[in-house]
């Protein structure tokens, strides 16, 4: 598929190379998240139908495999015009600190996005330097997917604290043969894990984590992986054969009572699965959580040596713009992280994810690129495969301090 | 040879030349030189245009054989050595075996060697993606008993975490020592039996100072300050089912080809002084198609140390159980950005793959010469 796809943009690179006027836009968002992204390229088109835009995609979950074509291009000279990056580290981390992005403090104050993004999201995509990028979406990452029916049934409420899902609520669901809580493949766990973290930790000491205040060794930080172990033990045993998607159908299907997932799959769920929210499934904050949002941000940014930089520019004007958002996160199954978008355009669930993105308190995630440079992030991977091997919360602890010194974690 | 002709070959040759020396060995220089660099450990330089590199000399591979998080590429190595011997000997027992059956003259063996081939004209991540279905805890082989009756398996194929047949990996000097020793007991052994005395006596005192340090647990060698467990990780067992199923049917046409390549009179010359047809086999089939074995031994061999997309499409990249060097190199490389730890994995991997494949290209450009 990759190849397939650089073979496609070699072609029209060599198609495009004389035309005046054109627009490379590189993303991960393909099949379900791809009408979205088509939405806002037309858009587009309608205010510069001079330029002709192509629309870069490599497929793969969370934008695994596009990060690595996007490697090899950026190394290779070759940038895009605008790429779709997770605000936060893996954009200053990776990309601002080798100094190969253009700063747009200036794009943002003509359009008036400094008082339209609330400030916490601004702080996630500047250094001192300036601002790096323009976000077009919000996901939540920490959310509890449930059927409020099958709930009923069984005879169990949402658990309010993992303690309580533990002690309470897993036991009377296994007890009638009922998986109380489904996992997927290696990335969901390290998605409930930073979930679980935050609820064990609270929110400052979950902080503290990517800022090196707190190591991993500390006491807290241990018995939070243990409350992990013990969350595993209520979760199904071919957890690593399950894409996301997989896991949402057990919870649909009635073999799984909850699961921890991000909010794309509410998207999901509404368009694919065709369920009303609150009907066919309903949500809670991830238990001990309540009032925090864990968020996760795609934002486009201007590398560099792009070669349409004013075309770009006007592309960024877009993206941040009320129109802009407002036209792609309801496709998208996302919120618009302005402060001004307009609600009615969005269904029950996105309406109350907008709500609390405007009252809680905002955290970053670490599976999706927000708080930890990729090094660290990567090697989590290992880490927690460390710590399903082994079953050690010492071990997984070790390990995770090992990476966070060696990749300077925090720096 | 003419002069001109002699021109004409150069200019002939010339350009793959060039391409292979800049292509293959180039990059192949440019992998070890990076290997030995800081690539990626500083963030700032990691993908930068034009990224300063310092030299570190071998702490790269310091890091992959001592690194307390680096346990999962010595599990790594473990899981291609267990994977190499299970997939060898899978294909060659079966391709051997389909091979002798279709030597038996049968019907439609056309048909038949077309089919078992067949496999073998699929891509990896084709064959990957068909085992992953097949191969799914709740669906595929796991059903076929319900067919007649049966109640269904249960085994979780590539999502179990089960480890078998562990060991410490400060055991391995050991091993190895333990393996060079009954090789060179071996060797002394053939020099008594051909009367060479002295080297027999080379050979032995070799082998027992050997065997001996072995058995006394390799003083004087530790490879980590603390015990680390390895083994054989069980959900290789899907893995090694689908590789043997892609690359039996080859490994049956190599055979194959070694059969016909054995006169009729040999094997009638045997049967006129008495032997059964196990014994042809045994004493005058086999031995012949030794090289064949060889070839294929190299051939799979060097597939099974740099296997990829399989495993890919059969598990994913992230899943540390059914993990391998080739896999760990991408992830280091092009998720971590820690392009010198990724070099220098792939370095080990070339190494590994050159120990099979240079000792074969030299006894088969010898053998060339001599002919």
């Amino acid at each position: 598929m990759v190849r397939r796809t650089l073979v496609l943009l070699a072609a029209l690179a060599i198609g495009f190379a004389t035309a005046q006027g054109e627009l490379e836009i590189f993303s991960w968002w393909a099949g379900d998240e791809g009408p979205a992204l088509e939405a806002l390229i037309d858009l587009y088109e309608q205010e510069h139908p001079d330029v002709e835009v192509i629309n870069a995609t490599v497929t793969g979950g969370s934008g695994v495999n596009a990060r690595a074509v996007l490697k090899t291009r950026m190394l290779g000279g070759d940038p895009p015009d605008s790429f779709q990056v997770h605000a936060g580290e893996e954009l200053i981390g990776t990309w601002v600190a080798a100094d190969r992005m253009e700063d747009i403090t200036e794009l943002f104050e003509e359009e008036g996005f400094m008082d339209a993004f609330p400030a916490a999201l601004i702080d996630l995509i500047s250094t001192d330097e300036g601002i790096w990028s323009v976000p077009v979406n919000i996901h939540r990452s920490n959310v509890l997917w449930f059927v409020p029916g099958n709930l009923e049934e069984w005879g169990v409420s949402t658990p309010g604290s993992w303690s309580e899902f533990t002690g309470e609520t897993c036991p009377a669901l296994q007890e009638q043969g009922v998986t109380p809580l489904v996992v997927g493949e290696n990335w969901t766990m390290q998605h409930l894990w930073e979930s679980v973290a935050l609820a064990e930790l609270g929110v400052d000491a979950y902080r503290n984590l990517w800022t090196a205040d707190l190591a991993f060794t500390d006491p807290s930080v241990i018995a939070a992986w243990e409350t992990f172990g013990d969350v595993l033990e209520c979760t199904n045993d071919d957890a690593s054969g399950l894409s996301w998607q997989q896991a949402t159908d057990r919870v649909i299907a009635g073999e799984a009572a909850f699961n921890v997932m991000g909010d794309w799959a509410a998207g999901y769920m509404v368009t694919t699965l065709e369920l009303t929210p609150g009907e066919g499934f309903s949500w809670a904050a991830s238990p001990g959580t309540d009032g925090v949002f864990m968020l996760l941000s795609d934002s486009f940014g201007l590398p560099v040596g792009a070669p349409n930089d004013d075309n770009a520019r006007e592309w960024l004007r877009l993206v941040g713009s009320k129109e802009g958002q407002d036209t792609f996160n309801p496709l998208k199954g996302s919120i618009s992280p302005r402060l001004d978008s307009d609600l009615s355009l969005y269904n029950a669930y996105l309406r109350s994810a907008a709500e609390d993105w405007a009252n809680d308190v905002q955290v970053g995630s670490l599976v999706h690129g927000a708080v930890a440079k990729e090094a660290f992030m990567s090697e989590f991977a290992t880490v927690m495969e460390i710590y399903l091997n082994s079953g050690s919360a010492e071990a997984a602890s070790n390990a995770a301090q090992a990476v966070a010194n060696q990749v300077g974690l925090g720096n | 040879m003419r002069r001109s002709d002699r021109l004409t070959a150069f200019l002939m040759l010339l350009p793959s030349v060039v391409l292979l020396a800049i292509f293959v060995y180039g990059f192949i220089g440019r992998t070890a030189w990076v290997s030995l660099t800081n690539w990626g450990a500083d963030a700032s330089q990691a993908l930068a245009l034009n990224p300063k590199l310092e030299f570190v000399g071998l702490a790269n591979y310091d890091k992959l054989f001592t690194s307390l998080i680096d346990t999962r590429f010595r599990q790594d190595l473990v899981n291609t050595f267990f994977f190499t011997v299970f997939f060898l000997l899978g294909c060659i027992v079966l391709g051997l075996g389909l091979a002798i059956l279709l030597d038996q003259k049968v019907r439609f063996e056309g048909l038949f060697r077309t089919i078992f081939l067949f496999p073998f004209a699929l891509a990896f991540i084709v064959t990957g993606t068909v085992w992953r279905w097949m191969l799914q805890p709740r669906g595929g082989v796991n059903v076929l008993p319900e067919l007649v009756g049966l109640p269904r398996l249960t085994f979780p194929w590539v999502t179990t975490r089960q480890q078998v047949w562990q060991f410490d990996w400060n055991t391995i000097p050991a091993f190895f020592a333990g393996a060079a020793a009954l090789v060179f007991l071996w060797l002394a052994w053939r020099a008594w039996r051909s009367s060479m005395r002295p080297r027999a006596a080379v050979h032995a005192v070799l082998g027992l100072g050997l065997g001996g340090w072995a058995l006394f647990g390799t003083p004087g060698v530790t490879l980590l300050p603390y015990s680390e467990t390895h083994g054989f990780n069980v959900a290789f067992i899907g893995i090694v089912l689908a590789a043997v199923w892609q690359m039996s049917g080859y490994t049956m046409a190599l055979y194959l080809a070694g059969l016909r390549g054995i006169p009729e009179q040999l094997r009638e010359a045997a049967r006129v002084d008495g032997a059964t047809e196990f014994q042809v086999y045994r004493h005058v089939i086999l031995p012949m198609l030794g090289p064949i074995t060889l070839s294929a031994m190299i051939i799979l061999g060097h597939i099974s140390l740099k296997i990829f997309d399989l495993i890919w499409a059969m598990a994913g990249a992230d899943n540390a159980t059914t993990d391998v060097p080739a896999l760990l190199m991408y992830l280091r490389s092009f998720r971590a950005n820690r392009f010198a730890e990724g070099a220098a994995i792939a370095i080990v991997l070339l190494i590994m793959v050159a120990t099979v494949i240079i000792p074969y290209l030299r006894a088969s450009l010898k053998g060339e010469v001599e002919r």
